[in-house]
């Protein structure tokens, strides 16, 4: 479990989060959502600890990531898993290479038990026979499904997706999320989503936080969403014609 | 105030930068990867410009000198001093700083700019040390092995002028380049060039290291390193000409 308590963040002088809580539980799909420069993404490299908050907690099942010595950081990176937003693929290495990389510098397996364990990952992403290639040479989806399999390739507790579905069509979109959720749900994972692809949120969120210019607005589940009161939120979620229709068909059948 | 920050972070990164490695493997194997870069890809330009610069300095002492009392060996020996004293270590380095430096800067501009940094850092490797040290092993390990090749073409430049011209003498050439040499110029030589290269390194690193934005900012950074190396560079040449010579 992720608990995050009072969170605050600042750059110069400009406060960017102000007074974060949130809970984000194992085996859910837990999504911060907000507008794009709300502060999710600050807020999820506070909580990932790629930025330092000026204040609050952020608890790894009760253990204050503020307060871990330089060997308990590094023990607890063993249990995080990232995608980012442009993957952050290794260029230099081919596909394979990119998800041995956590394994062959943290993982106490011999060299078989390593490339199997690699395998195993790519496989698990509908990536094998792509091993050799190099993340130039594949699409964006599967430069996205790679770092899937690199993030677990060393079975994280935590996984941390920044905005996983940029720049994807809505087709690879739906199995990127798709692989979010089996993962979550198999592996018993605490997953957090940074999205604004409304897509996803009604389609895996399990448990949404939604931000509003560095504060947390409002949280609840995605069937919450459509009978919230709060202006912000539903701006930001409804702001589609689409999703307006969407909205008025689950109440009229709520009605009905 | 700016330059100080500046000088502030670049220890604090070098504090971080040497740290023992995850994985002497996997470090010994970077290494081998950034003499190859660095150092075996840099050959080429070292030869052709020392090759020329050698020829160059013949013709020019050669056309310039035209006093009787001076002997026609100091073309030899003016070129040869050159070559050891300042050409092949500080002006070679700062050449070296232009082509090596812009590479290190952008190569780890553009991982910071894609995250490929950040990502380091969630695995859970130091990615100042990861990146960075291999770079400043390689390279200051090797930077004699490109000092000397670039005396030799050097001399070897002028040699050839000598050859296939009739502007000095070959026997004159060889005498001059023989006369009164201190070894000692060589290890002097190379000392310095051990220091220009952990400048080149280290700061074309920390500038790539420290980018912040996109594309455009790597540029920036890339040129920013090169300029500050040089400076560096110069500035060295002097201390440790006073230190060493004097």
């Amino acid at each position: 479990m992720l608990d995050i308590k009072n969170l605050y963040k600042a750059f110069d002088g400009k406060e960017v989060l102000h007074d974060i809580n949130a809970v984000f539980e194992p085996g859910k799909v837990n999504m911060i959502i907000g507008q794009s420069g709300s502060g999710k993404t600050v807020l999820l490299k506070c909580i990932v600890g790629l930025h330092f908050p000026d204040k609050g907690e952020v608890l790894y099942d009760n253990r204050n990531f503020m307060k871990m010595n330089k060997k308990e950081v590094k023990m607890l990176r063993r249990e995080q898993g990232m995608l980012f937003q442009g993957s952050a693929l290794f260029d230099s290495m081919t596909v394979l290479e990119n998800v041995m990389f956590p394994l062959n510098m943290f993982s106490t397996d011999k060299p078989k038990k390593r490339m199997e364990r690699a395998m195993f990952c790519l496989e698990r992403v509908n990536l094998k026979g792509a091993e050799d290639k190099y993340p130039s040479e594949v699409s964006g989806g599967m430069q996205k499904r790679v770092a899937i399999a690199r993030a677990i390739a060393l079975n994280p507790k935590y996984l941390f997706c920044d905005e996983p579905n940029s720049g994807l069509d809505p087709k690879t979109s739906l199995v990127i999320d798709a692989l979010v959720q089996d993962i979550t749900r198999e592996y018993n994972m605490t997953t957090v989503v940074n999205t604004h692809d409304m897509n996803s949120v009604m389609g895996i969120g399990d448990h949404i936080v939604f931000i509003n210019q560095g504060i947390k607005e409002w949280e609840g589940s995605k069937e919450g969403i459509f009978t919230s009161v709060n202006k912000n939120l539903n701006d930001f979620v409804f702001a589609s014609d689409l999703f307006k229709e969407v909205k008025n068909t689950h109440l009229n059948n709520l009605e009905g | 105030m700016n330059s100080l920050y500046h000088l502030g972070e670049y220890i604090l990164l070098m504090k971080k930068v040497f740290s023992i490695p995850e994985r002497w493997n996997i470090f010994f194997k970077q290494v081998i990867d950034e003499i190859n870069k660095l150092v075996i890809n840099s050959i080429w330009i070292v030869v052709i410009i020392s090759l020329f610069i050698g020829a160059v300095i013949s013709m020019q002492v050669t056309l310039n000198i035209v006093s009787p009392l001076l002997p026609k060996y100091a073309v030899g020996f003016t070129t040869r001093e050159t070559l050891l004293l300042e050409f092949s270590s500080s002006i070679m380095c700062l050449i070296l700083a232009g082509k090596v430096g812009s590479n290190i800067a952008s190569e780890i501009g553009s991982m910071r700019v894609t995250e490929q940094i950040d990502a380091l850092d969630i695995i859970g490797v130091n990615s100042a040390s990861y990146l960075i040290l291999p770079k400043i092993t390689s390279l200051v390990l090797f930077i004699p092995v490109l000092v000397s090749f670039s005396m030799i073409a050097g001399l070897i430049g002028g040699y050839l002028l000598a050859s296939f011209s009739d502007m000095l003498s070959l026997s004159t050439y060889i005498y001059g380049i023989q006369y009164d040499f201190k070894i000692g110029y060589i290890w002097y030589s190379m000392k310095k060039s051990l220091v220009f290269a952990f400048i080149i390194t280290s700061v074309s690193s920390y500038y790539g290291y420290s980018v912040k934005g996109g594309a455009l900012d790597v540029g920036k950074a890339s040129t920013n390193s090169v300029v500050m190396s040089s400076i560096l560079i110069l500035l060295a040449d002097v201390v440790l000409t006073q230190l060493m010579l004097n």
